[in-house]
């Protein structure tokens, strides 16, 4: 029905305007819109608005200093994909690499190639490390459980270590860069003995746990269990998990600081 | 580029530089470590889904979602409008006629679930079907908020000139 305050075709003449409709359906609708004073009116309205706002509304592109942010979180973490259920890769780094750049652009091509190439060479990692790594960290949540010897100096840490395990975990204390160490655990994970280190970030607590490894260096890799984020990465013959309830680009932030202390 | 789009659909949305920064960033790293479960054709919507449900993430948790009535006070509006625009680069603001900074004024003003629809059509020049898949709702219901949308800006503008 078409008066001069409403037509239920309005919606059309809408959809039309946006170009959503095929030839004949828009045929259609021109002609209706010659009989129809209130989509002809409609109609100037929608032109009128459309001109107003691509001509005068702010659009807000993101700034430089936030693509170089991004472009240096995920370089410095080299990070990868979450791998919540391992599979073959059929969209494969080619799809993600093609996306990151539509993403970012084709200013940043050094970085993107670094990136691809760690993707390429990364594993994937067996999933039931990383369910452990999620249960030790619940565990340690329960009250009495999270440290066993409760120190924010790392000298203090360190001897307690000594004769306990068969390894000296590499133990930094970043409180300078907000993520003070809060102590160190004794713990057992896929049959062996491990070191925790426990951070603190504001509100919430950072388990590291670490245990020798034999092999090449990897490089961050972040998953997430049950709401945790976790990554994963490999230095100087040790084995290294993250995990935390930190948002994801806190926990990168922490594990690249953490990297990066002496 | 993606980035952009999802830059401007979170600031419009959050309407704060430094909030929209924050989502911007946090929906992104999310989104690449996602990239290979992702099965879909379309990663600009999808993208834009995660990034938009970022940004209600972060509204609800600041302040709970209000959503601000168009047309109540002309000269609050004009106010709002400012405040809710303090890292313009100044220069922008010189050179940005009255005219500009009143459609950006009145789409500010809109109500959320009307202002990111027509965010996504007017400025990311979206599809029906690509909108419906980022807010998650029936195309129809892009459509009638679409219409909406148009209507008070329409109305708005024209009642802006005349006083």
């Amino acid at each position: 029905m078409s008066t001069r305050e409403n037509c239920d075709k309005v919606l059309l003449v809408q959809a039309d305007f946006d170009g959503e409709l095929d030839a004949q359906q828009s045929a259609a609708l021109v002609t209706h819109r010659e009989t129809c004073p209130y989509c002809r009116e409609a109609w100037a309205q929608l032109s009128d608005t459309r001109n107003a706002l691509r001509r005068g509304a702010t659009y807000h592109s993101a700034s430089d200093a936030l693509r170089r942010r991004l472009d240096r979180q995920l370089a410095v973490a080299g990070m990868v994909p979450v791998v919540t259920h391992p599979r073959p890769s059929a969209t494969g780094t080619g799809g993600l690499l093609a996306w990151w750049r539509s993403l970012v652009g084709f200013g940043l091509g050094a970085a993107v190639a670094t990136v691809a190439v760690l993707m390429l060479i990364q594993p994937v990692p067996s999933g039931d490390i990383a369910d452990l790594v999620m249960e030790n960290h619940i565990r340690s949540l329960q009250p009495g459980h999270l440290v066993d010897i409760a120190s924010n100096n790392q000298h203090n840490v360190k001897p307690w270590f000594d004769g306990k395990i068969d390894f000296a975990p590499p133990i930094k204390n970043l409180a300078d860069q907000g993520f003070p160490l809060e102590g160190g655990r004794l713990d057992y994970l896929k049959n062996r003995e491990i070191a925790a280190l426990v951070y603190r970030g504001g509100q919430h607590l950072i388990n590291v746990l670490v245990w020798p490894a034999d092999g090449a260096s990897e490089p961050p890799q972040l998953l997430e269990r049950a709401g945790y984020n976790i990554i994963h990465w490999q230095e100087k013959d040790m084995t290294l998990w993250a995990i935390s309830d930190l948002n994801t680009a806190e926990l990168q932030n922490f594990v690249a600081l953490w990297r990066t202390h002496p | 580029m993606h980035l952009d789009a999802a830059h401007n659909l979170a600031r419009w949305i959050l309407r704060d530089p430094t909030d929209a920064e924050d989502v911007v960033q946090e929906a992104l790293l999310r989104a690449f470590s996602y990239f290979p479960s992702f099965r879909g054709t379309n990663a600009r919507a999808w993208l834009l889904q995660i990034v938009r449900n970022a940004a209600y993430g972060a509204l609800k948790k600041k302040r709970g979602i209000h959503l601000v009535r168009l047309g109540e006070n002309a000269e609050e509006a004009g106010e709002n409008a400012e405040l809710a625009d303090p890292a313009d680069d100044p220069e922008v603001h010189l050179i940005r006629s009255e005219a500009q900074r009143q459609i950006d004024a009145l789409l500010q003003q809109l109500p959320l679930e009307l202002r990111e629809c027509v965010i996504l059509r007017e400025l990311e020049e979206l599809s029906y079907k690509e909108i419906a898949e980022i807010i998650e709702a029936p195309i129809g219901t892009v459509m009638s908020r679409l219409w909406r949308a148009r209507r008070l800006l329409s109305k708005a503008s024209a009642g802006a000139s005349v006083s």
